[in-house]
């Protein structure tokens, strides 16, 4: 801001009242209904609170956290949700770089028509896509079990969804087709801003398709890469409403989430502080993973 | 410059992309001709690729299940006078299915979630781009750390403030949290980055007020940017499912994607009715989407590739 400290006093008041005037309304809902109930989150955590209208609650100050860390349950939903993250992040990328790369240079109306189609699952909605797949993964009239048995890979029906070894397989599947809509969406979009003079001179200086790749346009889609590749995972560990609706991290929480078992702890044991105590750590996982993978990706460039 | 793709390799990928594009549309096209099925062709051990004989059967049973008034419109604020806390009904539709007040209760809560979030972020975005008010790069760090964090992490908390506030159960609990978040601001902050000094400097010479610059110069100048976030707000509110399933649950008070789930959870073998319930939730968002595919693409990669 070294240019502005010539603006006189008066109007940098000015700036300043009508600045916030223009931010009011905005800043009203942010503060309220955003930073309040963050700040709000990490504050109950520390204490023994449920959602009773006559109870208080007790300042228990890290018991909460010292709780988290030897609960079996809460152990097991961070294990599940670092194999989706694990699992589906790279898929994501990968499926999305190849997808977009093959259609971001046909013709303008097969490129809208793929990023369209690609995108459906995210626009359909999750509720909709969720219960289609039920009855797909459905143990007597689904089709899963139909054509394992008639292209041979199976030999008698499996409960997909009902049995511990398939069903967080089975949501890693869902999660991935709603998944990769934006991230090609994205990749179309920085592959088509990718400077064409560049390529060209690399290909009249007989670089072929792949060092054309790896040299001139990987480096300059590299901010969009981390910009998918933070918005993908932030996805992955929230990953909610396919729990709740198809398994609801049963069975025998061999789905549970981080995200369904801060749902599960709050609406069904009523634990309000313990809940948020896993909010907490999820907020810790993400912010340092995504801090981690922005220093990455800028000492890259 | 395609020169570098041989035909084969090119007619090889768009096989097999087409393909895919076919999976991925599979479930779409089972929800649709599921909703037409009869029991017998759901419920068949073999699957029925295309229905023999259409029914209407699960669209009436979708419309005929379960009752509530159309609509109704309650007295603002009337929950903080009336005896047991809820708003006072002032207007009562006929009562008519339940299907189509969820319907009527999600395109009211999205309409409201995106004319609330262009205006505050139009206003906030032009701000933050174009104002030098001190506080200005707190303010902005903020929201940029509140824009990488989970989302639903703050649910909770939300849930014990709506019902302090005696919002909870009604659509503005869903509402408020979609347009505190803060998206909308970063992506017109983009927008607004590109209006030139000169102008509003011009602007301000000729006397025009605050208000009158952001009517004439400003809003035009942002316009693209608040139809894509309009058409970004509007589909993700819609899906939102998160917030509706912790903030709503009375029968009257449920969005489509609830009802549906509700439904599920009630008859979840008769797949027939709650593909045609699905089909009710997703063909709507969908044809908003086809229709406004160009500013929603817009949306979301002006949001990243600047950002």
């Amino acid at each position: 801001m070294g240019s502005k400290t010539s603006l006189s006093k008066a109007l940098v008041r000015r700036e300043t009242i009508s600045g916030y005037l223009f931010m009011l309304p905005c800043l009203f809902f942010f503060l309220t209904f955003v930073i309040y109930p963050m700040f709000m989150c990490v504050f109950t955590s520390f204490f023994d609170s449920n959602m009773g209208k006559n109870t208080t609650d007790v300042f228990i100050g890290l018991a909460n956290y010292r709780e988290l860390f030897s609960d079996r349950i809460f152990l097991g939903a961070l294990r599940n949700t670092f194999v989706i993250v694990l699992v589906s992040v790279p898929v994501v990328m990968v499926f999305s770089l190849w997808v977009a790369s093959a259609i971001y240079d046909m013709p303008m109306v097969l490129t809208s028509a793929f990023r369209c189609i690609f995108y459906l699952p995210v626009v359909t909605g999750s509720v909709a896509v969720t219960v289609v797949w039920k009855w797909m993964y459905n143990n007597y009239y689904g089709i899963f079990n139909f054509l394992g048995k008639n292209l041979g890979l199976i030999d008698k029906n499996i409960n997909w969804l009902g049995d511990e070894k398939y069903a967080l397989w089975c949501i890693i599947l869902i999660l991935l087709t709603t998944s990769v809509g934006q991230p090609i969406v994205l990749y179309v979009s920085a592959l088509g801003n990718v400077d064409k003079t560049l390529i060209e001179a690399a290909e009249v200086d007989g670089a072929n398709r792949s060092q054309v790749f790896r040299n001139v346009k990987w480096p300059q889609i590299m901010p969009t890469t981390l910009y998918i590749l933070i918005i993908t995972m932030i996805n992955s560990f929230q990953c909610f409403a396919l729990i709740q609706l198809l398994t609801s991290g049963g069975p025998n929480h061999s789905t549970d989430t981080i995200m369904y078992y801060i749902y599960y702890t709050a609406f069904k044991l009523y634990r309000y502080g313990y809940g948020n105590a896993m909010g907490v750590v999820l907020m810790i996982i993400i912010a340092v993973l995504s801090a981690v993978q922005f220093k990455l990706g800028s000492s890259d460039n | 410059m395609l020169g570098k793709k041989s035909k084969l390799t090119r007619t090889v990928e768009l096989t097999v992309i087409a393909i895919l594009a076919l999976l991925f549309l599979f479930p779409l096209y089972w929800i649709i001709t599921g909703s037409f099925k009869t029991p017998q062709e759901v419920n068949s051990v073999v699957p029925v690729w295309w229905p023999y004989e259409w029914t209407l059967r699960n669209w009436k049973t979708l419309f005929s299940k379960l009752k509530a008034p159309v609509f109704e419109v309650m007295i603002p604020f009337s929950q903080y006078f009336s005896s047991d806390g809820l708003p006072i009904v002032m207007l009562k539709g006929v009562t008519g299915p339940a299907a189509i007040r969820w319907i009527i209760n999600t395109v009211w809560m999205a309409v409201a979630s995106m004319v609330l979030t262009c205006l505050t972020a139009g206003l906030a975005g032009y701000a933050l781009a174009k104002k030098r008010f001190v506080g200005r790069r707190i303010v902005f760090t903020l929201i940029v750390c509140a824009m990488a964090l989970p989302k639903q992490v703050i649910l909770i908390p939300l849930i014990r403030e709506m019902s302090a506030l005696r919002l909870y159960n009604t659509m503005n609990a869903v509402i408020f949290p979609i347009v505190g978040w803060p998206f909308g601001v970063f992506l017109i902050k983009q927008f607004a980055e590109g209006i030139p000094d000169g102008i509003l400097e011009a602007a301000r010479i000729d006397g025009a007020g605050e208000l009158q610059t952001f009517k004439t110069i400003v809003f035009p100048m942002i316009k693209p940017g608040i139809g894509a976030l309009a058409i970004f707000t509007f589909i993700s509110s819609w899906n939102d499912y998160f917030m509706q399933l912790i903030m709503l649950s009375s029968t009257n008070n449920l969005t489509i994607s609830l009802g549906i789930a509700k439904m599920q959870a009630e008859n979840s073998t008769d797949f027939g009715l709650i593909m045609a319930g699905a089909a009710l939730a997703a063909l709507p968002i969908i044809t908003v989407f086809i229709i406004f595919q160009k500013y929603f693409t817009k949306g979301i990669t002006m949001g990243a590739v600047k950002g």
